[in-house]
């Protein structure tokens, strides 16, 4: 879909910004340029749209030479959004969602229902603020608009730098979230630069690490974490990149079925003979229609008369959608240790041990290097 | 008042009681002057006004013309060069720049008096308030606002028209409204070289020792100026976008 081919950058200065950069993102990809500053990450973007020309090498868009496009041309048809977001503040919310369809011509009525569509698609009520001005929104707000205007024309590409930049760390998180439930709906090849390794594990389908205009390491984020190129990944990764490595899964990627279910209506005695046979310390409780009830202990079951009345409620559960970085620190809250997964009617799903996390981890270090759930959303 | 007037006056030596009672009689005749003659006031206002306002439409088109050629990236030296050019302008007195305007307009042979060198001159004069706040409005544009249009595919003229000259808007009529008040006190001199205006009573008083006339000729060149002042803050407000005019009511 991209294509980036021995692409240099020298400016006038003489700076070698970009270094014989070649790369190729995949149609439906999400590809992170991550690197520390003055790397050359953002030039190497900035070079797609030809908002910075670039001084030799090739870049082709589904195999066609952008420099063969007309500049305005070829940036009609890539989303677009900035760290900064740059909204128009003379214009409308739906007047900045509709710039790329403005300059389109599309017909105004076309214009207002694809504002509409694109504002529900943040999460932001159309009614609401359509006819706003970005001086009356949030900075997340804004961030959100910035997202939907760089969609207006549904461009197959986006580019965007640091587009969750310049908002606070719960904001961004919950809005790097929404963006990935958006990207899995609608699959547009994007580049996505940032020098936050922990953003970039958790959006990315591939991260090209960068250092001085070159390209370092250009793999999974699973592989980058585990098998990082050279010292420099190695520190940029950082000594925690095992954990790190937690941000890839989600629970309902790893998590497994209970060792064993029990109902609430079952005897207690058998309950304990079944543990016993198969050496399990705890097995899950469950009501008729498969709802999370409570831990069941076999310490707890040799004078029960009932299983409810020995059954430990759960101090916390979690969704399938949680990453895994979560879900572990919500265990270490857990009386029981585990984790059970429920869905949002509170039916069990599955469940989560250190000793699956554990085993995910050490597989991963152990060099199997093949993503476990694979998808991100 | 007048044993305040007194006090300060007396101070030199120059004027004695006599004479603060004489200035106090100019103002009553100078009251009488405008019961008598409204009719008279009236047709030097709007002679005025039509040389302020003719003389600063066009250097309001000039000035925002100019300003925006020279905020085009790579123009910076020219700007500079235009704006310490129009500065200069500023320091030359106005009864000067009139003299020369009569040179050159009779070698041209165009009326070298009345309205054409005033009007001239006070475009001249208005040029610098527009020309520099129109640049300095468009170069102060957040590049992040510009980086978002050309990356979205904005034409360099697009980016123009429907971005930097909308944010634009508020300080170039500030330019404006700064060259209108300044030229109303300027055009007053124009009386001197025959374009009519508030300036005839002041200098036909000081030919005349009337006082009173002069006493005429500047308070309503002093209202012109205020009263312009507060319309053009008004047009100052109704230009600005809407979206500049509203500030945080931010929720989330």
């Amino acid at each position: 879909m991209i294509k980036l081919k021995y692409v240099i950058k020298i400016y006038p200065d003489g700076t070698e910004a970009v270094k014989d950069f070649s790369l190729e993102i995949k149609k439906g990809e999400l590809c992170i340029f991550l690197g520390p500053s003055g790397c050359g990450k953002t030039t190497s973007m900035k070079m797609i749209n030809r908002l910075i020309p670039m001084t030799s090498g090739k870049i082709y868009i589904d195999g066609v030479d952008v420099m063969k496009l007309n500049p305005n041309e070829l940036r009609r048809g890539i989303g677009y959004a900035i760290q900064n977001i740059g909204l128009f503040p003379h214009l409308t919310v739906e007047e900045n969602i509709t710039t790329v369809p403005m300059l389109k011509k599309w017909p105004k009525t076309r214009q207002r229902a694809r504002a509409e569509e694109l504002l529900k698609l943040v999460g932001m009520d159309p009614q609401t603020f359509l006819e706003r001005y970005p001086s009356e929104l949030s900075g997340g707000q804004q961030q959100r608009v910035g997202v939907a205007r760089c969609l207006g024309a549904d461009p197959p590409i986006l580019l965007m730098d640091e587009p969750f930049g310049a908002i606070d760390p719960i904001t961004r998180g919950k809005l790097q979230d929404e963006f990935l439930k958006i990207q899995s709906k609608i699959k547009k090849t994007i580049a996505f630069v940032t020098h936050d390794i922990n953003e970039a594990i958790k959006m990315g389908d591939k991260i090209a690490l960068m250092q001085e205009g070159k390209l370092v390491q250009f793999n999974d984020p699973a592989t980058l974490l585990n098998s990082p190129k050279n010292e420099f990944v190695r520190n940029f990764v950082g000594a925690d990149r095992v954990l790190k490595g937690l941000r890839l899964y989600r629970a309902r990627d790893i998590m497994q079925e209970p060792p064993l279910k029990v109902k609430v209506g079952d005897n207690p005695v058998k309950v304990r003979d079944r543990m016993k046979r198969d050496m399990l310390k705890w097995s899950m409780l469950v009501d008729g229609q498969n709802h999370f009830l409570g831990w069941i202990t076999y310490a707890d079951l040799e004078k029960a008369k009932s299983l409810r009345e020995i059954m430990v409620p759960p101090a916390v559960t979690t969704a399938p959608e949680t990453l895994l970085n979560e879900a572990m620190s919500m265990m270490f809250n857990s009386a029981i240790g585990n984790l059970a997964v429920i869905d949002d009617q509170e039916h069990l799903l599955g469940v989560l041990t250190f000793d699956i996390i554990r085993n995910i981890l050490g597989k991963e270090n152990s060099g199997n290097q093949k993503r476990f759930g694979g998808s991100k959303q | 008042m007048a044993v305040n007037l007194h006090a300060v006056l007396e101070l030199p030596g120059l004027i004695n009681k006599e004479n603060i009672i004489e200035a106090q009689l100019m103002w009553i005749l100078a009251w009488n002057y405008l019961l008598k003659y409204p009719d008279k006031i009236l047709e030097w206002t709007l002679q005025h006004l039509y040389i302020i306002l003719v003389a600063n439409a066009s250097a309001a088109v000039l000035g925002i013309l100019i300003g925006i050629f020279i905020s085009r990236e790579g123009r910076e030296q020219l700007a500079d060069t235009v704006i310490y050019l129009a500065s200069i302008m500023l320091t030359i007195p106005s009864l000067a720049l009139y003299g020369i305007l009569m040179g050159i307009l009779s070698a041209l042979t165009l009326p070298s008096i009345g309205f054409l060198p005033v009007v001239i001159a006070l475009t001249l004069y208005g040029l610098l308030p527009i020309v520099r706040n129109t640049y300095t409005a468009i170069r102060e544009v957040d590049p992040a606002i510009i980086e978002a249009g050309r990356g979205m595919g904005m034409s360099e003229q697009q980016i123009l028209v429907k971005v930097k000259l909308p944010l634009a808007v508020p300080v170039i009529m500030a330019g404006l409204r700064q060259a209108i008040v300044m030229n109303i006190g300027i055009a007053a001199i124009g009386s001197y070289i025959g374009a009519g205006g508030l300036g005839q009573p002041i200098f036909r008083g000081i030919a005349n020792y009337r006082v009173d006339l002069i006493i005429v000729g500047a308070v309503f060149v002093s209202l012109l100026a205020i009263i312009m002042d507060l319309i053009m803050g008004r047009v100052e407000l109704i230009t600005t976008p809407k979206g500049l005019r509203i500030r945080g009511r931010s929720n989330d």
